[in-house]
């Protein structure tokens, strides 16, 4: 560190905690409270970075989130790396590493410093010009336009970091802790409010806190001393919490704002350890107060884009606050007061301002007055026309402004600095208030926009309003504050404001020169280096809208999104287009304010909780067991069970072979329940279901159809009256929820006059369904009592039993075309109901089986599976179900739609069986149906909707849905695939038992 | 992410409701004697406003009911919300 | 054409520091009639104008633009483009369009940056292989390019997804398709705005429609911000305010407007050289040239045309992103923004004629219509002239939300909704 370019005298920063750094590798030494800007500025350190395009050398230029130049990648750690980070916003840690980006083999020595020669050829747009020939060769000028273009490195390992969400409910959210946002809180707080104040630096008091100058005072105090003792009271109310490292991201409508704080960040690698590192706060506030402050404007002439080129303000905070000179010999170049404050300030400090160059005639400040005491030489009415020093600025030119501004008159004055400070003014940081809806008026004196209509219940003071004087910022606020949370007295009300006023204005978008503008680069964006001449190239070719301007010349599309550039560039268009900035309008700020890291956003989300795992009751058992499971929308299923060395094929076809032999067990607990009570059940059955619903007899079950209105099968199920006035219904396991949501909402809002209530009751039943021929004698040793005669418990009928004193519901219905039951037992008791049914079993070789094995089992039976099957385009007709249509009936949903024009056509896809030419060839799921093969185009008929080798039947299985299937019993077809071409012939759908005998068989 | 005061429950989240698109388009009572297009008008026709818009709205991740509400779907502001038996507001 | 753009008008200009550039497009006052007027400066709109030029020799016309041109759905749109559609009305329709987008750079004399870096759509459950599977078999057949991976080819063509087993919803498979890729959004508007406006069309922006004038069954112009213009044929293609349109002349359209949103993170070097997208863990991804990721999130299930959704849907894309990509969890979302996408019941278009003679309308295009824009131009342009659907948009008339022959895609769109 260059002790040369320190001040020892400073408050902020801890001078005597020494950190050691590394930037591009070497060794560096900074103080605890820099950030990696400000020691590397002590280190002389100016070169940071190289532009997008040209790759022109840049340095550091603002202290905050409107840096464009200065972003370093941070770490080595291909897992903890992280690019694109301001090297302004930063702070110094102990074996913090920051590297240049953009840049090979470094920044020191560029190769593609080369962009910058041929930059005459390559203006805004070039891209959408050329390339085009040959025409197969963009891709590969893409590739190296691809090489060339990002900033830093992505990550290339897993983050190993935790981030957090947290909730924020708040009668004031106040953003900013400048000397508004904290006259603003402590008003809130005095009232009783809950209050929140919230900054993005790591403490508050904005750029007041080190205001240390006799021309700005409060109460006869210096404002930065009146300040801190402001903070200091804070620390009384109870009600007001004081967030700092926390930036604003977002405001939403309906005051939803979101925040991150930063945890970790500012700590060394070792003190981050089982700590998390960002969380995202989201606040709902009742009354928003912004406060975020305004940012400074640089000037636009040729070749400001050297390193040493720095805001104005800027320099002022590092000297002020940091303690580090931004130069030994400093010139200032400004077309505002404010550049006086610098001067004074570095002044104070030691350090020579060689000059100040104001365009303006004169000032009559007290501050500009100040300075011309101090001896700092002030050319007024001047320009600087150019700068040199490639990697830093060695010297500047100045030349005389035209009376009318346009042009620039005498000779040139050239003269030697290590350091430009610009300052072309203030914009006020109107992004939250834009974001959350509010609209912007244009206030010509200064040429800002300031808010005007806010959408919610909201204010902003201070400088991000338009006020930027002191006394202005001080009374607005308190005046602004007061009205906005009915307050009549404040504490604030007679304070005594002392400070330097600015009378004389004067701005110049682009400054004029001495060269044509084609032979200039005046920079308007620096990180995407474009140019003033890029936006009027584009206005030249008829970019009208200042969209279009910013889209074509990428003005402003930077990581800090036009933070700096986005005024001048409307500026420059509204001067060349000859329109006022007012009515040019401004492009859309949009979210989030300063970029956010997506493991903020995502929380604690990832991994495990990306999303709920449902279980069933019997989970354990199956994992006990060996089971692989399926996801099945958030359920995991057992898929099959395989025994030591079987592959699925092996284990379902064991498994399929097995419950039809004997017995197998399967948990169906995932299927949708739904408990229906009243009155009026069978009526709104008799609605929603296409078959008749009112002579269903208590105790017996009857399988079910629903239809979308638009006609189309939307799920299916099984549903059983328990009582006069109590059903349950069974869905399938994805169409749960949906279903539930429908039912309610016809019920709700077309027939209420129904008495009907619903309940989920899927999490509360266990389901144990038992199937294969032995399946009544496993029953009759686990519920011993029951008569399980065919005539005393026929299929689609159910009984209440108790299985160990626990109230069971056990239904005979079948989805495997077997003798089967399935019990229902409240969730806790599930577990031990099926290992109880699965010891009984055990003498019969009870088989478990899973999703795989019963999709095949009702496949031999050609039973559908609703969403398999169908796609959302199958009528009940379509699948050959007419039986299920109860055409007496008046009307349910989705009668309509199956009697339109195409939904009565003869040539509609319809469910078919099909079965291989080859009986071991299994067609795959998906593959299509067509009946000539040499045709061109291949006309496709249909496709394969499941299919299985089947044990039972020792031959490939198939259901397929095909143009007029229904027809084309018995016909050839072909399965074209990639490589070979399929024979098939089209069947029945039913494959097994179509007398269904084996609903009744046993063993 | 706007709040919506449930008649119900009080104002919650945007996120505990979903939406039921367009309020007070009653399903025919004589489906059969309606034309294809009539049925089409029904089904899937819509105004699909842009400003002040009668919508349907479901409390699903609360008190599960449904209720209407007056939004201008060109800001999101909320002007009412009613029970579904209860009748619109006039503007 | 005018001011022929290649590397050699860009070295001449430089001589003369690019001062001698033509405009790109003019800036007319509207005529007092035209023979037909486009509604809507998108993408579609100038294609469609562009079409009815060059190939219907119809000079006469003008598309009105509300705004700026290509700042709605163009410029917004995360700029994929494939064509591995279901349906064979679909695989027809998007086929066409990616057709000639592979030749569109050269046909307009603008770089449109069509780059056909492969687009992976994922399966993560076995309904996904299922329906994947499907469509690929369809694709095939239909002549479209794509292939079934399985989980180490899908590994081996994007190392950066997290392919292990252990994750939630694990890639069990999917499908590439290698024509398919990504374009740049806005020189598709420019391109076709340059190219329509040197045939003569006339491009009116800040002309915002706000009335249709109908004489018995037909159209007679329309009433702008601009003032009356008169023609007998009217296109409308509004996207996501379509309805806004319709409303204007009594129609009704199977329609709702709802905000999509995406975001785009800083730029980084190269680190993602396809697309991936995914729709039942609903995370989709490119890099742009510029190097930021862009992310497509998904629709608010609500109607709004404001243009900004809920965080919500930002939070949920994300979470699938980092469950996909871990190696993102410290990238930074620079932007977000939304659009305002028209969707229909089938998640397929609509480009028809409608009951009113020389109204017609191309909408519906839902979260995916700028894949589609040169052959949505094309065919609409086709409609328009010959007041007939072309053959590859007969399936997609308005008349089929009666019959009810849908075409339904919500497995093949994007963003299922």
């Amino acid at each position: 560190m260059s002790s040369d370019l320190r001040v020892n005298n400073n408050k902020f920063i801890d001078q005597t905690n020494q950190i050691s750094f590394k930037f591009n590798d070497q060794i560096l030494y900074g103080f605890k409270g820099d950030t990696l800007a400000s020691a590397l500025l002590a280190n002389n350190i100016h070169l940071v970075g190289r532009s997008f395009k040209y790759h022109r050398p840049r340095g550091i230029m603002t202290c905050g989130s409107e840096e464009p130049n200065a972003i370093v990648q941070i770490g080595n750690d291909p897992s903890l790396t992280e690019p694109n980070v301001r090297a302004t916003e930063i702070e110094l840690y102990e074996g913090l590493e920051a590297s240049s980006q953009n840049c090979w083999p470094s920044v020191n020595f560029d190769i593609g410093g080369i962009n910058n020669f041929f930059s005459p050829f390559i203006p805004a747009g070039f891209y959408y010009k050329t390339f085009m020939w040959p025409a197969s060769f963009w891709e590969k000028y893409e590739y190296f336009i691809r090489k060339s273009a990002g900033l830093g490195k992505s990550p290339t390992k897993p983050d190993q970091d935790v981030y957090d969400h947290r909730y924020l409910h708040c009668d004031v959210l106040v953003i900013g802790g400048g000397i508004s946002g904290i006259i603003a809180a402590k008003m809130a707080a005095q009232k009783n409010l809950n209050t929140v104040l919230l900054d993005d630096k790591n403490s508050l008091g904005g750029f007041t806190i080190f205001q240390n100058n006799e021309n700005f005072k409060i109460n006869n105090e210096n404002s930065n001393l009146w300040l801190k003792k402001e903070i200091e009271t804070l620390n009384s109310f109870k009600n007001l919490t004081v967030k700092t490292r926390t930036s604003l991201a977002a405001y939403h409508s309906y005051n939803y704002l979101l925040a991150k704080e930063n945890l970790t960040d500012h700590l060394s690698l070792n003190e981050r350890k089982d700590k998390i590192r960002q969380r995202l706060w989201k606040i709902r506030a009742k009354k928003v107060i912004i406060a975020t402050g305004a940012i400074e404007r640089p000037l636009i002439f040729n070749n400001n884009d050297r390193p040493g080129i720095i805001l104005s303000s800027s320099i002022k905070k590092y000297i002020d606050y940091y303690g580090v000179k931004c130069g030994q010999k400093i010139s200032l170049f400004a077309n505002n007061d404010s550049v006086y404050e610098t001067a004074i300030s570095l002044n104070n400090s030691g350090v020579s301002v060689n000059s100040v160059i104001d365009i303006r005639d004169k000032s009559n400040s007290s501050i500009a007055k100040q300075a011309e005491k101090l001896g700092i030489k002030i050319y007024w009415k001047h320009i600087v026309v150019n700068t040199h020093g490639y990697k830093k600025i060695n010297s500047i030119e100045l030349m005389k402004l035209s009376d009318n501004g346009s042009g620039v008159v005498g000779n040139k004055i050239n003269f030697e600095c290590d350091c430009l400070g610009i300052s072309g003014g203030w914009t006020p940081m109107v992004h939250l208030f834009t974001q959350s809806g509010g609209k912007l008026k244009f206030r010509e004196i200064d040429n800002t926009f300031i808010p005007d209509n806010a959408p919610s219940d909201q204010i902003s003071v201070g400088s991000c309003n338009g006020d930027f004087e002191l006394d202005d910022i001080v009374k607005n606020t308190n005046k602004s504050v007061k009205e906005f949370l009915n307050t009549d007295n404040s504490e604030f009300d007679n304070l005594k404001v002392i400070c330097s006023k600015e009378v004389d204005k004067k701005n110049i978008w682009l400054l004029p020169s001495d060269k044509p503008l084609g032979k200039t680069k005046p920079f308007l964006d620096f990180q995407n280096d474009s140019t003033a001449k890029d936006v009027k190239l584009a206005l030249r070719e008829g970019f009208k809208s200042i969209e279009h301007v910013k889209r074509y010349t990428t003005t402003g599309m930077g990581t800090d999104q036009g933070k700096l550039s986005n005024m001048h560039a409307l500026g420059i268009v509204a001067e060349t287009a000859g329109v006022k900035m007012g009515e040019l309008g401004t492009t859309t700020f949009r979210p989030p304010y300063t970029p956010l890291t997506f493991g903020a956003i995502v929380g604690r989300n990832v991994g495990e909780f990306f999303d709920i795992i449902r279980r069933t009751p019997i989970h354990d058992w199956h994992v006990e067991h060996k089971a692989e499971f399926e996801n099945v929308g958030q359920w995991k299923r057992a898929w099959y069970y395989p025994k030591e060395n079987e592959n699925m094929h092996q284990a379902v076809q064991r498994e399929s072979k097995a419950a039809r032999d004997s017995a197998g067990i399967l948990d169906a607990s995932t299927l949708g329940k739904i408990d229906i009570q009243g009155t009026d059940v069978s009526e709104f059955l008799n609605r929603i279901y296409t078959n008749a619903w009112s002579k269903l007899e208590i105790g017996k079950c009857r399988y079910g159809l629903m239809l979308n209105e638009d006609g189309m099968v939307y799920d299916d199920g099984v549903t059983t009256r328990l009582g006069e006035n109590h059903y349950i219904m069974t869905t399938t396991t994805g169409g749960a929820a949906n279903v539930l949501s429908k039912l309610e909402d016809y019920l709700q809002t077309e027939w209420p006059e129904l008495d009907v209530y619903l309940t989920s009751v899927t999490d509360h039943y266990a389901t144990v369904s038992i199937c294969g021929p032995s399946s009544k004698k496993i029953i009759s040793k686990v519920i011993p009592g029951l008569d399980l005669s065919d005539n005393k418990f026929p299929h689609m009928s159910f009984k209440n039993v108790m299985i160990d004193k626990i109230k069971c519901r056990v239904m005979r219905i079948s989805f495997t075309g077997e003798l089967s039951y399935e019990i229902n037992v409240q969730s806790n008791f599930g577990k031990s109901v099926w290992e109880k049914c699965f010891k009984a079993g055990e003498e019969f070789n009870i088989t478990p089986y899973g999703t795989e094995t019963m999709h095949l089992l009702r496949a031999e039976k050609g039973f559908i599976i609703a969403g398999q099957d169908t796609d959302g385009t199958m009528t009940p007709l379509d699948l050959q179900m007419n039986w299920i249509i109860n055409k007496k009936k008046y009307d349910f949903i989705g009668k309509r739609s199956l009697y339109r024009s195409d939904t009565i056509r003869e040539n509609r896809k319809q469910l078919v069986g099909l079965l291989t030419d080859d009986p071991n060839e299994v067609l795959e799921e998906g593959a299509q149906i067509v009946s000539e093969t040499n045709k061109k185009p291949i006309e496709m008929l249909g496709h394969v909707t499941s299919s299985y080798f089947s044990p039972n039947l020792n031959k490939s299985i198939a259901l397929a849905v095909l143009i007029s299937g229904k027809k084309l019993k018995g016909q050839k077809m072909f399965v074209p695939m990639k490589n070979k071409t399929i024979g098939v012939t089209i069947t029945d759908s039913v494959f097994l038992d179509k007398e269904n005998k084996r609903l009744n068989a046993e063993l | 992410m706007f709040l919506i005061n449930c008649p119900y429950c009080g104002e919650r989240d945007q996120s505990e409701f979903s939406s039921g698109g367009e309020a007070h388009i009653v399903r025919p009572k004589q489906p059969t004697k309606l034309s294809d297009d009539q049925w089409a008008e029904y089904l899937f026709m819509r105004k699909n406003i842009k400003g002040v818009q009668f919508e349907r709205w479901n409390h699903a991740h609360g008190c599960r009911k449904w209720f209407n509400m007056v939004r201008d779907t060109s800001n999101d502001k909320i002007h009412a919300v009613y029970k579904m038996a209860e009748k619109p507001p006039v503007k | 054409m005018k001011n022929k753009y290649s590397i050699f008008s860009l070295i001449k200009n430089a001589f003369s520091y690019h001062e001698n550039w033509q405009r790109a497009w003019r800036d007319p006052e509207p005529k007092k009639e035209y023979d037909a007027i486009i509604v809507g400066g998108g993408g579609h709109g100038l294609a469609t104008a562009f079409y009815l030029a060059k190939k219907h020799n119809m000079t006469n016309i003008a598309v009105v633009e509300k705004g700026w041109i290509g700042g709605g759905n163009t410029g917004r749109n995360t700029t994929i483009i494939r064509s591995n559609y279901l349906w064979d009305a679909s695989a027809g329709l998007y086929d066409h369009a990616l057709k000639i987008w592979e030749g569109l750079s050269q046909e307009l004399n603008y770089n449109i940056m069509f780059s056909q870096r492969g687009v992976m759509n994922l399966a993560h459950n076995l309904q996904d292989v299922r329906d994947l599977k499907r469509r690929t078999h369809a694709n095939r057949l239909n002549g479209i390019d794509a292939v079934w991976l399985n989980t180490k080819e899908v590994k081996s063509f994007c190392p950066i997804i997290n392919t292990s087993p252990g994750i939630r919803y694990p890639v069990l498979g999917g499908t590439l398709q290698r024509r398919a890729g990504t374009a740049r959004h806005d020189a598709v508007a420019w391109g076709y705005a340059r190219g329509a406006d040197s045939m003569g069309v006339d491009i009116i922006q800040n002309c915002e429609v706000k009335g249709i004038k109908r004489n018995g069954d037909s159209v007679e112009g329309i009433e702008t911000t601009k003032g009356f213009i008169k023609t007998k044929k009217i296109g409308v293609v509004a996207a996501g305010h379509s309805s806004v349109i319709a409303n204007m002349i009594d129609i009704k359209l199977p329609l709702e407007s709802k905000p999509l949103q995406a975001l785009v993170s800083e730029p980084v070097k190269p680190i993602i050289d396809t697309v991936v997208m995914s729709n039942a863990v609903h995370a989709y991804i490119s890099q742009s040239d510029k190097g930021e990721l862009v992310i497509g999130a998904g629709t608010d299930a609500y109607i709004s045309y404001t243009q900004r959704g809920s965080h919500d849907v930002i939070e949920g894309t994300l979470k699938a992103i980092l469950e996909l990509y871990p190696i993102f969890s410290r990238m930074k979302m620079l932007r977000q923004w939304g659009g305002i996408v028209d969707i229909c019941p089938d998640a397929s278009p609509i480009i028809s004629k409608t009951h009113i003679k020389g109204l017609y309308f191309n909408c519906g295009w839902g979260t995916g219509g700028f894949k589609a824009t040169p052959g949505s131009g094309d065919l609409f342009a086709h409609t328009i002239a010959n007041d007939e659907p072309h053959k590859l948009n007969a399936a997609f008339n308005i008349n089929r939300f009666v019959s009810g022959d849908l075409v339904d895609e919500h497995g093949a769109a994007a963003v299922a909704h």
